[in-house]
């Protein structure tokens, strides 16, 4: 039983970590700003996700008391990298893209990062 | 009422932080709970002016499929995308920008919408419309970027039109 549940800890320590590995690796592989932004971001969900669920497991079945705070980290985690991966997105507009780069922003006239207000024109 | 609801401006909030506290202490005990409501009771009553309305849920029931929905879906993209990192030259590989017009219009919706996008792999949301009408998606990837945007409105904004709306 007990190495049953060593493979299972195990076996999600391995996923966790072949998906950051894959994340980072991404980081140096990809040739453009933006597609680098999507490395960062899958490291978080599938790596941080598989080495925490590892880490509830161990902690239930293995040290026999409950911890919640893994839940809490990937609650925080999931908050926080979509917010992170729109601000640098937003950096890259700002200094890389014009509004003729971009495609068309559906029925309105002009993506918020390149909208001036009217009392800033000039 | 009227008191109630200036002493408790968002009691969903309130709930919702209480919860937080208890999970953060890793415990359950009644010191903890009572400090718990009094940071949930105290922070939204703080920030009340930066919230001026309360977002309206229709279903609320439905967010627990919701969740399910983008857990499955993002383990499997992180294997597409996985793929795509290790065996997949930058030459053939074709990034775009995709514009996704939104039917949905409260802006807690958006912002799940948005933030879905970002934790799927393989699109990251980018940029908002000036008026709020699209949303700019970047993808890693991708052959008929028409396709992805209408995969994004069945699947994901459906659902938050109907917790939502």
């Amino acid at each position: 039983m007990e190495t049953i549940l060593e493979f299972a800890v195990t076996l999600f320590l391995v996923v966790g970590g072949v998906f950051g590995f894959v994340g980072s690796y991404g980081l140096i592989k990809l040739n453009d700003p933006m597609s680098r932004l999507h490395a960062p971001t899958k490291a978080t969900t599938l790596g941080m996700g598989g080495v925490l669920v590892a880490s509830i497991l161990h902690s239930i079945l293995v040290e026999h008391h409950g911890s919640v705070h893994e839940i809490m980290i990937i609650l925080f985690l999931f908050i926080t990298a979509p917010i992170t991966a729109n601000f640098i997105a937003k950096v890259h507009i700002h200094r890389h893209e014009t509004p003729k780069s971009l495609p068309p922003a559906g029925s309105d006239t002009v993506w918020a990062t390149h909208a001036v207000p009217k009392e800033d024109e000039g | 009422m009227k008191l109630l609801r200036r002493a408790l401006p968002h009691p969903l909030l309130t709930l919702y932080l209480t919860v937080t506290w208890l999970l953060l202490v890793n415990g359950w005990s009644l010191n903890s709970l009572v400090f718990g409501f009094l940071l949930g009771w105290l922070i939204p009553f703080v920030t009340a002016a930066y919230w001026p309305d309360q977002p309206k849920m229709r279903a609320p029931l439905k967010i627990i499929a919701y969740i399910g929905v983008v857990i499955s879906d993002i383990i499997l993209a992180n294997i597409v995308v996985a793929k795509i990192v290790l065996f997949k030259s930058n030459a053939d590989r074709k990034p775009a920008w995709v514009t996704v017009p939104l039917d949905l219009r409260t802006p807690e919706a958006i912002t799940v919408l948005a933030a879905t996008i970002t934790l799927t792999p393989g699109t990251v949301s980018a940029d908002v419309s000036d008026k709020g009408h699209a949303l700019l998606v970047h993808c890693l990837d991708v052959e008929d970027a028409e396709a992805v945007a209408a995969e994004i409105k069945s699947r994901y904004e459906a659902r938050l039109m109907e917790i939502f709306e």
